[in-house]
């Protein structure tokens, strides 16, 4: 213990006595954690926005698109041409065990109409249960009830942005806009969502119900269709079964002959939100790479410079030799000083990284998020660097031969 | 741990026979010492004289455990060195043997008191016990008032009371001193010398200097003459 205290005070000293290339030596060292912590910051703030869009789509999601039919040899693209029905969506639900719930919508682009005010805005005739299985809370006001469903009642719930856009300050609950010359009544506002996972305002929309879509504002050509039914599995373990089974019940009620192409397809978003994830995950993997490099290069300039260090006070550690000091004593020594080297770099390389990061995402808007591990995880590498980077030096100096060392000038 | 290795606490503090020591150097066979059978008492005062390359420095290196003979053994206070690890001889040089050398040798950045504290610190003893030793060896030389100078603050004289207090501060066995004023004005020297001498009637301290000036080794009490790796002169004046 005595000896620790000493041999660290020892080290504070020699470094003390070279500032400059002390400073210069933990450059490496503050540079590589200052990016070990930025790309940490940077990559957990990514993921974590990923993980909320993913939430605000809500989870365990599938979603059944209509369309490629063919009828007469003209094949017509998915979603073009409605080809599931509200029954579609019923048999889903009570026929597969695996589902939780069922959204059948139709959907269009619409100009929505409040005194002089207006706003185009995509318009989906949906169920009550689309808000539920997207997690999607009214901000006022009320949701759908059984009596708008069934008798095709003209009330619509606003998004944030049409909200905010048609009514400014007003309260919107009550009031009536036009939607194809239609009159809807507010009754409900929703909690704002934010942006998908593909850069779109989901706050950006208006919902009324199915079958007022249906029957007064995109569905006359098609009575009954809906263009779209978003399925909600029970957990995400029975997602791939879920997915096989619509398709054999669809293909089943459509009458699809066996190599026919199918006249719907199954989605599954969370698919595609953890590609999103993936990407992050390369994104984050690569500046670790480059924050890994430059910690070993710091590394290295430790190693350099404590060699010199080494070298210079070969004479001095020739005399503590002389005088009792054991091999550990001299490694101990060397190694404390690589050791306070880095670890000092470290701590001033957290500064650097959390600064820089804060600039960074101030500059650029990246979503970043700062975690205690990391930190503490980016101190222990930097120690473990001096430790290992120092280790070499240290050793050659505690095997130094001590009548050459004291002979060295 | 040394203790149960002194066998013959009664005997010779130093005993040397048919000690051998060849360097190679690449190809060459250097003989530097070429069979030294002596023994020192405690409480002598020896002066080592030769010219240079006759061996006396490697003879001082083997005696201060710094090296190892080639044949031939050698006993301080009972112990050889033969089978101890590099460790045990940092231990016994820690624990018996003082060091004073011709440039001083002191560490640069460090005050004088904590240069004293040196072997002290690998003797793991407790700071404040440290200090309080160090200011006793400080005081036997001359030189406590001046502990908190730097060696670069001190004159040549004084550096080298500094590091003849550092030798004495573990209260060796013996003190073994290479041309201790060989970087010394006449004046100096003798100051130096007086030193020495006092601590060794005084305090009976066990010294073995090497020196090549004739008045510096008439401090001693005994001359010994190396001359081509061999003990050519022997002369005790206590006797």
């Amino acid at each position: 213990m005595t000896t620790l205290f000493a041999s660290l005070r020892i080290a504070l000293r020699a470094l003390l006595v070279n500032k400059m290339r002390s400073a210069l030596t933990m450059l490496g060292i503050i540079i590589g954690v200052g990016a070990v912590i930025a790309m940490i910051a940077v990559g957990s703030g990514a993921k974590k926005r990923i993980a909320d869009q993913i939430a605000s789509m809500g989870s365990n999601i599938l979603i059944v698109v209509s369309g490629s039919s063919t009828s007469g040899g003209l094949r017509v693209g998915a979603g073009t041409v409605p080809t599931l029905t509200v029954e579609d969506s019923k048999a889903i639900l009570s026929e597969i065990p695996g589902v939780r719930s069922v959204a059948p919508h139709l959907s269009g682009i619409a100009q929505v109409i409040y005194g002089n005010q207006n706003w185009s805005t995509v318009i989906y005739g949906t169920i009550p249960e689309l808000l539920e299985i997207r997690e999607w809370s009214l901000n006022s006001g009320r949701s759908f009830i059984q009596q708008d469903l069934d008798g095709a009642g003209k009330v619509c719930i606003l998004g944030k942005t049409v909200a905010d856009n048609l009514f400014g300050g007003i309260d919107p609950i009550g009031q009536i806009v036009r939607i194809k010359k239609v009159p809807f009544t507010v009754i409900g506002v929703l909690n704002p969502k934010g942006q998908s996972t593909w850069g779109t305002d989901q706050d950006d929309t208006v919902f009324v119900p199915l079958s007022t879509a249906q029957k007064r504002l995109f569905g006359q050509k098609f009575p009954g269709m809906v263009r779209v039914i978003t399925v909600q599995a029970r957990e995400p373990e029975v997602m791939k079964t879920v997915e096989d089974q619509i398709t054999d019940l669809l293909r089943q009620r459509h009458r699809i002959q066996p190599g026919q192409d199918n006249d719907f397809s199954v989605r599954n978003l969370t698919e595609v939100a953890s590609s999103a994830e993936e990407s992050a995950k390369v994104m984050s993997l690569l500046l670790g790479a480059i924050a890994s490099i430059s910690l070993i290069v710091g590394g290295i300039g430790i190693m350099n410079i404590m060699l010199v260090s080494v070298t210079e006070r070969t004479r001095e550690i020739g005399i503590r030799i002389a005088v009792g000091a054991k091999g550990k004593d001299i490694l101990l020594q060397f190694l404390i000083e690589s050791l306070v080297l880095s670890l000092v770099g470290g701590i001033l390389g957290i500064g650097v990284g959390i600064a820089g990061t804060l600039i960074l995402s101030s500059f650029t808007q990246w979503p970043t998020l700062f975690s205690v591990q990391a930190i503490l995880l980016a101190f222990l590498f930097s120690g473990s660097v001096g430790v290992f980077f120092g280790f070499y030096p240290a050793r050659k100096a505690s095997l130094l031969n001590p009548i050459e060392a004291l002979r060295y000038e | 741990m040394l203790n149960q290795k002194i066998k013959y606490s009664m005997d010779p503090l130093i005993q040397v026979r048919d000690l051998v020591k060849v360097y190679h150097l690449g190809e060459v066979e250097v003989q530097a010492l070429l069979g030294i059978s002596l023994s020192i008492e405690r409480g002598e005062f020896v002066a080592i004289m030769g010219a240079s390359g006759s061996g006396k420095s490697t003879f001082m290196n083997i005696l201060g455990f710094l090296d190892r003979p080639t044949r031939g053994q050698y006993l301080l206070d009972g112990i050889e060195g033969e089978h101890l690890s590099r460790d045990e001889l940092a231990e016994i040089r820690n624990e018996k043997i003082g060091f004073v050398f011709q440039g001083f040798n002191l560490l640069n950045r460090t005050s004088a008191i904590e240069n004293v504290q040196l072997p002290l610190i690998y003797a793991q003893l407790p700071s404040k016990k440290r200090k309080e030793m160090a200011e006793k060896a400080l005081s036997a030389v001359g030189l406590k008032e001046r502990s908190h100078h730097h060696p670069a603050q001190l004159s040549g004289g004084e550096q080298q009371r500094v590091a003849i207090a550092r030798a004495l501060v573990n209260q060796p066995s013996i003190l073994l001193a290479d041309e201790p004023t060989g970087n010394l004005d006449s004046k100096t020297s003798g100051e130096i010398m007086a030193i020495f001498k006092r601590l060794n009637q005084e305090m009976g301290i066990t010294i073995v200097m090497i020196t090549h000036e004739q008045d510096i080794a008439a401090y001693g009490k005994r001359k010994i003459l190396f001359k081509d790796g061999k003990v050519v002169e022997d002369h005790n004046s206590a006797l």
